[in-house]
Order: C-alpha cells, then structure tokens, then sequence
C-alpha cells in the first residue's frame, strides 16, 4: 500500500480509533461494576463496599478522562479527514451521533464529576444514583455509536438522492432497530464488562498475592468472577458474527474469517487452525471441525454459507448493475432531474440505485465507470475481498481468549463459591497476568469488524477511497505524527498512573467518613 | 412516515439555524468558563493551594460542559452535513490544534494532583492554559475567517476542494481580531465564574483580569464591527430563493458586495438587538465586577456571549458559510441542511432530550453551589483535584 491520502487517512482513523478503544470497554464495564458495589454499600450499609467504589472510582477516572478526550477526536475526524463521507451520508450517519450526546454523554459527563465531588455533598442514595447515571451515560453512548456503526455495515432505512448527491434517510426506525446493530451492542458491551471483570480480579489477584487489602480484594474478586462469567459467555454466545449473514459484505467476511473459498454444503465445517493464502486462493493444512461453522454463522443445520468465490462471482453481478445506475444517474443528472428524463431511465435508476455504490468501486481502476472492461469489473470484485490472513488470525485469536475468559471467570467463581479464593497462588498469578489480555481481544474484534468491512466505508453505498477529504498528504502524515506524539506520551503517564494508584491500594476505612473521601482520590501534600 | 409533513422544511431549517446558534451559545457560555478559568489559571493563582483552587473551581463540572462542544459536533453533523464536511476538513490543522488542546485539558484536570512534583504540577499547569487559549483563541480565528468567506468550491458530485486554508492563511489580521476578541470574552466569563467560586488574592486577581478582559471585549467588539462595515465584503444571493428546495448548495448564485453583512440590520431592525446586547452585557459586568456583583457579573457575561455569537449569525444571514473562491459553492440555511425528516426526527429527540439535559445540569450546579475552600485543599480533604 503506497502512501496515498486515503492509506494516510485510514492510517490515522485506525490509529485514533484502536487508542480509542483502549479506555472505552473498561468505562464501560467498570461504571456498572462501580454501581453495583455501591447498590450493595447501601443496601448492606457495610463501609468496606464504599471502599472499594471510591478504590475502582479512582482507577476508574484515570482511565475514563482518557477516553474522553480521545472520544472527541473520533467525532471530529469523520468531518475532517472523510468529508465526502460526511457529505454523502451525514443525513443518516450523524443523527446517532448527535443524539449520543444529548442521551448519553450529558449523562455520563454531568454526573462523572458529581460522583467524585460528591461523597460529602449528597445522600447514600443520591450518591448511588449518580454513580448509576454515569454507568446509564456510558452504556448508552455505545448504543447510540453501535447504531451508527450498525449502519456501515449493514446500511438500512435510506436511499440515494439525486437531487443532493447524498444518501438520505427513508426509514429511521429501520437504522434504530437495525440487526447489526443490536448483534454489536450486545457483544461490545459484553466485551467492555469482561474487561472491566478481569481488570478488577487480576488486580485483586495480586493484592492477594502480596498479602494486602484482602477483604477488599475477595469481595472484589467475588463480584468481578460473577459479572465476568456472564459477560464472557454473553460474548462468545451472542458473537457479533450473528449480524454476519445481513448482507453481502457481512458474509464475505465471515467467509475471510473462516478462510472458506468456496461454498460448503450446509452445515459448514470451522477450520480451527490452518493457513489461507490470499494470492493462491485457499486455505493449506486445515483442520476441520465439522459443522461447527455453520452452527456459529447460522445458528442452523441448513442453511448455506457462501464461499469467498462465489460471493466475488456475485458481487461481479452487483458491479454490472451498478454500471447502469451509474449511467442512469449520469443522464438524470444532465437532464436536470427525476422527472426530466424518460422512464426507461427513471426505470433504470430505480431498479439499480441501490447498486450505485459498486460503480464507485470501479473509480480505483478507471475515471468513468461506464468504460470499465472487463478486466476492471473482475479486478473490482477481487478487491472486495479482505485481507482473509489477517481476519482468519484475529478471529482466532479473539475466540480462544473468550473461551479462556470464560474458563477463568468460571474457576474464580467457583473458587470463591467455596472460600478458596487466597489458596492457589498460581491462580492468582495466571489472573495477574489476564489483565491485558481483553484488551488484545478487544481490539482485535474491532480489527475483524471495520478492517473487515474494506473496501467500503458504507457497505455497497461508499467506497473507502470515495470517502476522503482533499487534503494533502503531507498535512495529514503531520497530525498523525502529532497524535503519536501526544498518544505515546498520554498512555506512559496514564500507565504510570494506574500502576501508582493500584500499588498505593485503597485508604483504610477506620477512619471518620469526611476524612476518606479525598485520600484515595488526591496525592498526599 | 408522513408525520414530519406537520412542520414544514423551510420552518425546520429556521428553527436549525436558531438551535446551531443556541448550541454555540450553550458551549461558549457553558464551557466558555471552563475555557477563561483554564487561561487565567497561572495568571491568577500563584501558589499551588490557590491554583487548586481555581483547579477545583471548574473540576466537578466541565466535563459535562464540554458535552455542549460534542453535542455541537454532533449536531452539527446530524443537521448540517455539508457544514460539517467543509468546515471540518477546511480548517484542517485549526481543528488539530482545537483537538491538541482539549486532549490536554482533561488529562490537566484530572492527572495534576495525582503526584507532588512540583515540576510535574506546573507542567499540567501550562498543559491547561493551553487547553483553554488555544480553543478560545483557535475557534475566534475561525468564526472571523468565516465571517470573510473561506476558499472552497464544491465540484459538480459535491466534493469539497480549498485553496490555501493553512493555519498560517487563517491567522489575518482579521480573523486575529476575531479570536482576541474570543479570547477576551471567554476570560471576561471565566474570570466572572472564578469570583463567584473563590475568595481572597484568587478572586481578587480574577475581579481585576475579568475587568480588563471585559474592557477589551467592549473595544475589539466594535473594532471588530468597524472593521466589517468597511473593509470586509459580505455575500448575498443574487439568485430566486427556493426555501425548501434540495440541499445542493449549487443551485443559486452569490455575489460578494461591501456592506452586504449589514443589510439584514435594514430590513429587520430588531436584529440590532444583537450587538446591543453584546456590549450592553460587557458593560454590565464590568460595572458588576466593581460593584463586586458575582452572580450579576456572571449572568452579564453570559450576556455578553449571547450578543456577540448572535451578532455573527444574524449579520451573515441565511449564509452559514461563505465561499471566497466560488461564491455559489457557499452554504445557506436554504441549501446545506439534511433531509426533511432527519431535520423533523432530531427536533423530535431535542424536545425530549434537551429539558432533561437542563434540568439535571441545574439539580447538579445546585449541589456544587458554593466557593471553593481553600483550607479544605490545604488540609487534603472535601475536593477530589
């Protein structure tokens, strides 16, 4: 890939984005985490249980001011460096994220501030509700952007307009209620709380290890080991991959996830291990486990999953009918209009529109899609398959760490079932050393869904070269340079950060009640 | 769904254009003193106790007055797409330098107190003036630069190409003008907001920064004026006006003419409202600083704001972004808002939403009422920054 703006631009969108995702799944999972130990200090009234809120609310609002300030940048880069995008589907694509700020970051941010400055200044009860309005906030934010990017991947509920050169919105309830949506927020959210479960059991874990804060650290452990299990199996149960089947692209990925080059009779085997090459066309020395992918992409026995060469054969099909919408397009536009043209060509825009966005495709090969030859339309279709390498590997990858999620929840649940929680310093360890791990699959699945969705930005409606601003190259390699900069230099000091604050444990709760508030949230003078 | 039939698109866009100019306004008076308190702080607090202080003044709340800055992105997106695509991709670099800024802010507020270091204290320390000067600055530079018309042209699939929108082009002599004067309201706000907060040398400081920054608002508001009415030229549309035509800004023509951006003052003359109001309020709260009026001093800021963002709106009416190389390529409130039904669905979710926003945002500031203690911070206790 040469250095073009549109590498730069996905460049620093992947970059910025990845980053992103590092601090949102642990606000997430750890807002609900913080509400539920302070819904049990109040119903228990047992001061240890606020202990621990105000412990994880502080290694929570390291992490969380992060994430907020990485958050802006993901809603201001979609104007400036994809401003055709912008442009072209704004009229559906920014309602989600407009009213995420009303619903969901108003929310979040207005009480974020009141659940740290707040201890003294409210009731038991009011405190609570504040700490779960900040978990509300969050979990709605990742709704509200799962819908929008529910909507990339699956675009419903629009159509083309020529009058404004844009996509327009026809059917919002249909962007709301989108499939791909829901599979998202569901399997995202889970994510963020597995997250969340193995940070606060792996740094209780450790505490155990060194023999500190030990009540603090069981009952923390108890609490993540329980969320953690049902979140690890919500998220390997209900996969995202359960929107795959939605759409064309959708399917393609699943077939670059399994690396399956032609179709199998249903149900497909799942190559547990083997190794596709993109150039040669298949997948060498796989090991198959039979059925099992047909079960995972369709949760049935007969239906079929189509293989990367047949879906290449039909997108070919999907480019020709874009050619004549192109065409129709084209002569609407130099008449002037809908009603200018004869119906044939009204007929031809109609019965083709929605193909529209697979001439676009062709624009990587030639200026005007209606000379494309035949050469062209077979290579534009070739480009619509992912990278399989990549995709076949981060899928893996992702899976067996939610298998070993679950593995892990399950045994520190039973554990702690038993009382056994401090017994087996090698647990203990093994916990220590999940912590990064979620992250790792985290991004991972990010990879496997948005790598996976290239060429397009918006599936069969954009093209990803389509969607750039005009800029030059040279300006754009300068803010990536400036964001590494800034980055590099956030993540250390953030780091830094956790591990003091983790290593400095929480205050002791002997202590009056005015006095513990700020201990845990203010260094010492 | 037919149910947006029940407001019509030309009312729709109005009433857009008002909630644009509401959510900037919301923003700048919101966030605004979080932005002056961030560029008073060295200036106004000498030790650290004091800048804790101004520190904790903001720290409970800016974070969701930062939401009015999303939100605006948001809406902006949501109901004005080719304002957002040209604006944000036009003012490329200005916009980095805004994000540069406000990625420091929070990490500021948040990491300061966290380690004793002296040395690590004040590097946070300019690390949150330069979260609040550069926005105020950044975002003042391009409200001017807007104001003179920015070169970009749509091609004819509505493709946004600039000539020339380096940050360096930006920084003319009047879009300068434009963010000092940005600057000086914001401090004007924020140093009203730190009065009311705090007590002894800190609000004194800020009494007397505020007055000063209050004094040169009134002053580069009507150089800024001056300088409109004779040496900038303004746009209006030559062409029918279709109001509830399709949003595709090619359809009219534009001329550039002087004195264009003082012709809605003629036709409505309510309108002078606006700048009325704009010096009337930073005259009010430099009276109230003295007076040591807080919450007055305050309320005439805010005032203020609301004058002088609305004076913007109001002169460039219905432009909402001038085109200085192909003037037809400009946007209006007629030609660059979305859909029909996406304007009718967002004014549906902001009827609902925005009350509910209000009315939690006042319960909380309720809570938070009060100065800040200083001897609490010195003590370690009752303030989380």
């Amino acid at each position: 890939m040469e250095l073009d703006i549109v590498a730069l631009s996905r460049l620093q969108f992947a970059m910025t984005a990845l980053y992103h995702f590092l601090f949102v799944p642990l606000t997430l999972g750890l807002s609900v985490l913080l509400a539920i130990m302070e819904t049990v200090y109040v119903m228990t009234g047992r001061p240890i249980w606020r202990q621990m809120t105000k412990f994880w609310g502080t290694l929570f609002g390291i992490n969380f001011v992060l994430g907020v300030a990485t958050g802006i940048v993901m809603e201001f880069q979609f104007g400036m460096n994809w401003s055709y995008y912008s442009h072209y589907v704004g009229d559906i694509f920014g309602a989600p994220l407009a009213i995420e700020g009303l619903m969901a970051f108003f929310l979040e941010a207005t009480f974020v501030g009141l659940f740290f400055f707040g201890w003294d200044k409210l009731s038991k009860v009011g405190h609570l509700m504040t700490t779960w309005a900040v978990a509300l906030g969050s979990n709605f934010s990742a709704l509200w952007i799962l819908i929008a990017n529910g909507w990339m991947q699956n675009p419903v509920g629009s159509a083309f307009n020529p009058e404004t050169m844009r996509m327009e919105v026809t059917d919002f309830f249909a962007v709301l209620f989108n499939p791909v949506a829901q599979a998202k927020f569901v399997h995202t959210v889970s994510a963020g709380y597995v997250t969340a479960a193995i940070f606060v059991l792996g740094v209780s874990a450790w505490y155990l290890l060194k023999g500190r804060h030990a009540e603090l650290a069981k009952r923390s452990m108890t609490v993540a080991a329980s969320f953690g299990l049902a979140a690890s199996l919500s998220v390997v149960v209900l996969g995202d991959e359960s929107g795959y089947l939605s759409t064309e692209h959708q399917k393609m990925k699943l077939a670059a996830i399994e690396g399956m080059w032609e179709t199998e009779p249903a149900p497909a085997a799942f190559t547990l291990v083997g190794f596709p090459d993109q150039k040669a066309r298949e997948t060498h020395y796989a090991i198959k486990i039979p059925w099992v992918m047909g079960l995972i992409g369709t949760r049935s026995l007969t239906q079929e999953i189509p293989g990367i060469d047949e879906l290449v054969t039909r997108a070919e099909a999907r480019i020709r009918q874009g050619i004549a919408a192109f065409d129709a397009l084209q002569q609407i536009r130099a008449a002037g209009g809908a009603d200018k043209v004869t119906s044939e060509v009204r007929q031809a825009f109609e019965n083709n529109g929605h193909d529209l966005g697979y001439a676009l495709l062709l624009k990587r090969h030639v200026d005007d899609p209606r000379e494309a030859s035949e050469a062209d339309i077979r290579q534009a279709a070739w480009d619509m398959v992912p990278h399989v390498p990549t995709l076949f590997w981060s899928f893996r990858i992702m899976v067996g760490l939610g298998f070993f999620f679950i593995g892990l929840t399950a045994l520190f649940f039973y554990l702690s079932a038993r009382r056994r929680l401090d017994r087996y310093p090698g647990l203990l360890r093994l916990a220590v050393f999940a912590i990064p791990l979620p992250w790792i699959a985290a991004e991972l699945g990010w990879i496997v869904a948005e790598f996976g969705r290239q060429p397009w930005i918006i599936e069969g409606v954009l093209p990803t070269a389509a969607a750039v601003s005009s800029l030059g190259a040279s300006t754009v390699l300068m803010t990536i340079i400036g964001f590494a900069l800034i980055y590099t230099v956030l993540i250390v000091i953030e780091m830094a950060l956790m591990v003091r604050a983790i290593r400095k444990g929480p205050e002791a709760d002997d202590e009056p009640e005015a006095e513990l508030v700020p201990q845990s949230l203010v260094a010492a003078e | 769904m037919i149910l947006h039939q029940l407001i019509d698109y030309e009312t729709l866009r109005v009433v857009w254009w008002l909630l644009l100019g509401v959510l900037l306004i919301g923003f700048a008076v919101m966030d605004g003193f979080d932005l002056g308190t961030a560029t008073l702080l060295p200036f106004v607090a000498k030790t650290d106790v004091e800048r804790r202080v101004v520190i904790n003044a903001v720290g409970p709340v800016w974070e969701g007055n930062q939401v009015w800055l999303i939100l605006g992105g948001g809406a902006i997106f949501a109901a004005w797409p080719p304002l957002y695509a040209v604006s944000f991709s036009g003012f490329y670099l200005a916009m980095f330098a805004i994000l540069f800024a406000l990625i420091l802010r929070p990490v500021g507020f948040k990491y300061r107190s966290k380690r004793d270091s002296a040395v690590w204290r004040a590097g946070w320390d300019w690390a949150l003036f330069v979260g609040g000067f550069v926005p105020a600055l950044v975002m003042g530079v391009a409200v001017g630069n807007v104001l003179l018309g920015v070169p970009f042209r749509f091609d004819p699939d509505l493709r946004i190409f600039y000539e020339g929108t380096t940050l360096f082009e930006l920084l003319n002599p009047f879009g300068l003008l434009c963010g000092l004067l940005s600057v000086a309201m914001l401090v004007m706000h924020g140093g009203a907001w730190l009065v009311l907060k705090s007590e002894g040398p800190v609000a004194e400081r800020s009494r007397i920064c505020g007055s000063i920054a209050a004094f040169v608002t009134i002053v580069l508001f009507a150089l800024g004026g001056l300088w409109l009415w004779l040496g900038v030229d303004g746009y209006r549309i030559t062409s029918e006006i279709a109001t509830t035509g399709a949003s595709n800004p090619l359809a009219k023509t534009v001329e550039q003419a002087p004195g264009a951006w003082f012709e809605n003052y003629g036709r409505h003359s309510w309108m002078m409202l606006a700048p009325v109001l704009g010096f009337a309020g930073a005259l009010g709260s430099l009276a109230f600083f003295k007076a040591r009026r807080e919450v007055s001093a305050l309320l005439a800021s805010s005032v203020a704001i609301l004058g002088i963002i609305s004076t913007v709106g109001l002169s460039m009416f219905p432009f909402i972004l001038p085109s200085s190389i192909d003037p037809r390529s400009s946007l209006t409130v007629w030609d660059a808002s979305s859909s029909h039904l996406t304007l009718f669905i967002m004014l549906v979710v902001t009827a609902i939403f925005v009350p509910l926003v209000v009315a939690y945002t006042t319960w909380v500031y309720r809570i938070l009422w009060g100065k800040v203690d200083a001897k609490a911070i010195s003590d370690g206790s009752g303030h989380a920054y």
